[in-house]
């Protein structure tokens, strides 16, 4: 077994919209910085151990389909890294 | 009868819900989530509140916990499910209800009253009412606007699954009277069959005479309403 991390960004689609990220964009433009766009995205580093980092990475990405993302409004992306 | 209330911890609408029942002569009581599904519970509802605090989404908590499974399969059977605010939020976490309720257009908290037009009054849940009725219910939801793909959207207006919509008090549906930005100005769905709904705004608040209008009780005579049809 193999020690890895398996980062989990669960983001909206595009489209859907992100009052959270739409405040924070103003309360930065309030601020004076100037900005085209702004998006956030949840991230999840998850340590966990496995036979290899695909197995590592098929558990993440089980995670995500059954709690982290939620398929109507997001998209996720898992990335896993030996630690 | 029996309606099943099923309180999660931080379901806060558990109570109202079953004096709202009592109140219309519908037996209800609450149930732990833990003590699992009554095996004679005739009805069940999902109550509003903060389950576990609204962590990681509104709503998707409670959706996992065992008791759902049971739920999914009770609601699959024709027992009717009722899911209100937090309650909807679980219903379509845990896939009673296709879309998702998720954070108002104003990325607030929004405690108000708000009119809602009956769009199928062919459920157990409307039959109190005509299509085209304005009930004016109370809403109290930070996460309420109701998101779903073009798909799952074109399929709820096509399958006439669209209970109710936010509308101004003539009935009209427009965008002023659509208090979270949900597409559609949808406030209740129904699920695969009309006999499970999930909506936002609170029936059981608009349910007892002293409680400023009754216009929510003839939703939750849906408990009844379905039973006498099945």
């Amino acid at each position: 077994m193999t020690a890895y991390t398996a980062t989990v960004t669960v983001r909206l689609k595009r489209g859907v919209l992100d009052p959270e990220a739409e405040t924070t964009q103003r309360a930065l433009e309030r601020l004076g910085f100037e900005l085209e766009d702004l998006r956030s995205a949840d991230r999840f580093e998850i340590d966990l151990d496995a036979e290899s980092a695909a197995a590592a990475t098929d558990r993440a990405d089980e995670m995500a389909e059954r709690l982290l993302a939620n398929p109507t409004i997001h998209d996720y992306e898992v990335e896993v890294t030996q630690r | 009868m029996t309606v099943a209330v099923i309180q999660f911890g931080g379901s806060n609408c558990d109570r109202d819900s079953v004096r709202a029942l009592d109140h219309l002569g519908i037996d209800a009581e609450r149930v732990w989530y833990e003590d699992g599904l009554p095996a004679d519970a005739t009805g069940i509802m999902l109550p509003g509140g903060f389950s576990y605090g609204d962590y990681l989404r509104a709503g998707v908590m409670a959706a996992r916990t065992p008791i759902m499974a049971d739920v999914r399969e009770a609601a699959s059977e024709g027992v009717p499910v009722l899911g209100v605010c937090n309650g909807a939020q679980i219903g379509c976490e845990a896939g009673l209800t296709p879309g998702a309720f998720t954070i108002n257009r104003s990325a607030r908290f929004q405690c108000e009253r708000v009119h809602v037009r009956v769009e199928n009054a062919d459920t157990p849940w409307t039959r109190a009412y005509d299509e085209g009725d304005v009930l004016s219910l109370p809403i109290a939801h930070g996460e309420g606007r109701f998101e779903a793909s073009d798909e799952t959207y074109d399929r709820l207006v096509d399958e006439d699954r669209i209970l109710l919509r936010y509308c101004d008090a003539d009935g009209a549906v427009t965008e002023a009277a659509n208090p979270n930005g949900s597409r559609g100005n949808v406030a209740g769905i129904l699920g695969d069959r009309d006999t499970v709904a999930v909506m936002m705004p609170h029936p059981e608040r608009a349910t007892l005479p002293d409680l400023d209008g009754t216009d929510g009780a003839g939703v939750l005579r849906g408990f009844e309403a379905a039973l006498a049809e099945a």
